[in-house]
């Protein structure tokens, strides 16, 4: 067991700056309008910094600094952005520690996971990137004797992107690993609830970039985020949030024309067939974390396996069993590598938690286990603590329906796999899915029948690179973690070559 | 009977609200659904989010007090969203908070939240003839 000392204080192994500005050129550059504002961390819920509050005129200065990058980035040989990659991965690699004390600082997810989940799987992520960015290749298409059909990629110049609060590096890595490595130019605006990590990260490794290819502007959504989303300046908008902002952005992208990539979250079912108690085994205790995975970053991931579907015939030992598991998690000291559940985000993230726990009890589901704020002692007290919670009740329920982002899974039955595919369809989104049966011919069944983006199969919450996320329905648009990325930042570029010296006739 | 409304507004909101039209103009919400900032009420200025077929409006709030709705902020959500809200009465609260997609009081460090509560059986048959 290790504790690691709050960043700042003495041992630890993280130090936050008391002020952050924007990065932009290269450059740490104070924001136009003079404002900042205070950073919390949800461990304590006491501010421990403050941070450029960013506006359309700093967005400006930093789509400057990308036009100006961008053309020579994009010409840079693939080995060179490869190489620059490579570096920023093995930066990382030296600074893990640092790097896993400051995000949980900021977001309030346990340390545990940032030193074995966030920041490696962001290191590999760059190292997936400059290798895949090496092995593309464009195509040559002879469409006849003397006629030829070139297709290079290009980057499409400087982009946009938007991350939310959740992973913040590693969600900011997703997107600007392909970016970088496709040769555009980024300008990325943070959530506002999580904007120092990215910061600390752009510190180690500001003298890696050529100056312009990154740009950092902060603030809040409405006075950074819009103006770089209908900017007329950027040639592609990537968010990862909600609905509806989702489709302003969409809005705003269509009034320029740019492509948009979205990520815009799920309900995901976890689905548990009978066969998966045929045994006490270790593939039971295995199911048994799966279902588990619903506290997983306190629940706020937008895969969250928040409906777990339970054959009928197994149903009551599985829950038994389910929620003995549940109350085994061990809630605590984020900084603390013993502990399996941190804070939620925000205050108003934890209200919103609060809120929904009320409503599925008014809808008259059943509150199996948690269901209550946690108030910890000490330094802890004003944190955003809340049980790991499990309601049992019907698809139709708001609790079914709608993204919590916290510890809450709803649970209901189903008859047979038939059964499984209506309940676990019947939502309006399709990011993610859980299978779980010793039964690989009802695996395949399922995981081609579920309308989801990935299904993970007897595993959950796994995210390495090369495996393509993304959604299905209102879950959004695009595909991330995989090679084809790339291609959601480049154009296409045809040369069409005719090497008949023969004219066609019409003149 | 007058028809029942199916969205409400606290008055620490109402206030809010009347704050952030002295600012911005006119307002509007659009509840959002999904990951992160999502199932909270995003607020905008009247006609910055564009609705459509795809949208119902569950209603306008009056947060002057007043019998005229002339200031009244409508309401609005997905249709495919409503199809599992539409037992429920939604109330819009605000909380100390940070950030919320693009809705125009994160900078002041509060989040417009909803507060739900089930529809009463009358409730729902007054609105099913609305």
């Amino acid at each position: 067991m290790t504790v690691y000392a709050p960043p700042g204080q003495p041992g630890s192994p993280a130090k936050y700056a008391s002020r952050y500005d924007n990065f932009i050129g290269g450059e740490w550059v104070p924001p136009v309008k003079g404002q900042y504002f205070e950073n919390p961390t949800p461990v304590t819920g006491r501010a421990f910094t403050e941070v450029a509050r960013g506006t359309a005129e700093d967005i400006e200065l930093a789509l400057d600094a990308a036009h100006g990058a961008a053309p020579g980035w994009g010409r840079a040989s693939a080995a060179d952005r490869s190489a620059v990659l490579l570096k920023i991965a093995d930066r990382m690699e030296q600074h893990l520690q640092t790097l896993a004390v400051a995000e949980t600082w900021d977001n309030g997810k346990p340390v545990r996971e940032t030193l074995a989940a966030d920041i490696p799987l962001a290191i590999d992520h760059f190292r997936y990137f400059a290798a895949a960015i090496r092995a593309q290749e464009g195509s040559i298409g002879e469409l006849d004797e003397q006629t030829v059909a070139y297709h290079f990629h290009e980057p499409l110049g400087v982009v946009a992107q938007i991350i939310p609060w959740n992973f913040p590096i590693l969600m900011a890595t997703w997107k600007l690993a392909p970016a970088l490595a496709a040769g555009n130019a980024v300008v990325l605006k943070p959530a506002e609830q999580t904007p120092a990590s990215i910061l600390m990260l752009l510190e180690l490794i500001a003298d890696l970039i050529p100056p312009g290819v990154i740009n950092v502007v902060n603030g809040f959504g409405v006075e950074a985020g819009k103006p770089l989303a209908s900017s007329p300046r950027v040639a592609k908008v990537a968010f990862t949030g909600e609905t509806t902002t989702g489709r302003l952005i969409m809005q705003y992208a269509s009034q320029n024309i740019k492509p948009v990539t979205l990520e815009l979250g799920g309900k995901s079912p976890n689905i548990f067939l009978e066969d998966v108690a045929r045994a006490r085994d270790d593939f039971y205790d295995k199911t048994l974390e799966g279902f588990t995975m619903f506290a997983l970053n306190q629940g706020e991931v937008c895969t969250c396996p928040s409906r777990a579907l339970i054959q009928e015939s197994i149903y009551d030992q599985f829950i038994a069993d389910a929620v003995e598991r549940t109350r085994a998690v061990v809630q605590g000291n984020p900084l603390d590598t013993d502990t399996m559940i941190g804070a939620q985000a925000s205050n108003d993230q934890l209200e919103k938690i609060l809120s929904y726990i009320d409503i599925g009890q008014q809808e008259g589901a059943k509150l199996l286990t948690g269901g209550e704020r946690v108030q910890l002692g000490g330094d802890l007290a004003g944190g955003y603590y809340v049980q790991p919670t499990i309601f049992e009740g019907e698809n139709r329920m708001r609790i079914f329906q709608e993204e919590i982002f916290g510890p809450v899974v709803s649970v209901t039955r189903f008859t047979d796999v038939d059964d499984a595919v209506k309940i676990a369809n019947d939502t309006l989104y399709g990011l993610g899915a859980g299978v779980w049966t010793r039964d690989m011919h009802a695996a395949y069944h399922l995981g081609r029948a579920i309308q989801a983006g990935r299904v993970w199969t007897n595993c959950y919450h796994l995210y390495p690179a090369h495996a393509a996320f993304g959604g299905y329905k209102q879950s959004g648009i695009g595909r991330e973690n995989h090679q084809m990325m790339l291609e959601h930042y480049q154009q296409t570029k045809n040369l069409l070559v005719s090497y008949s010296p023969r004219k066609l006739g019409f003149f | 009977m007058r028809t029942p409304s199916r969205v409400a507004v606290t008055p620490q909101a109402a206030d809010l609200l009347r704050r952030l039209r002295a600012v911005h103009g006119p307002l509007m919400f659009h509840q959002s659904g999904g990951c992160c900032d999502g199932s909270s009420p995003m607020c905008y200025p009247l006609g910055e989010f564009a609705t459509g077929p795809s949208d119902v409006l569950l209603g306008s709030l009056d947060v002057d007090g007043a019998a005229e709705m002339e200031g009244a902020v409508p309401v609005w959500m997905s249709a495919a969203q409503f199809e599992y809200w539409s037992h429920t009465h939604l109330t819009i609260d605000v909380v100390p908070g940070r950030g919320g997609g693009f809705s125009l009081e994160a900078p002041l460090g509060v989040r417009f939240l909803i507060r739900s509560r089930m529809l009463t059986r009358d409730e729902l048959a007054a609105l099913d003839l609305a």
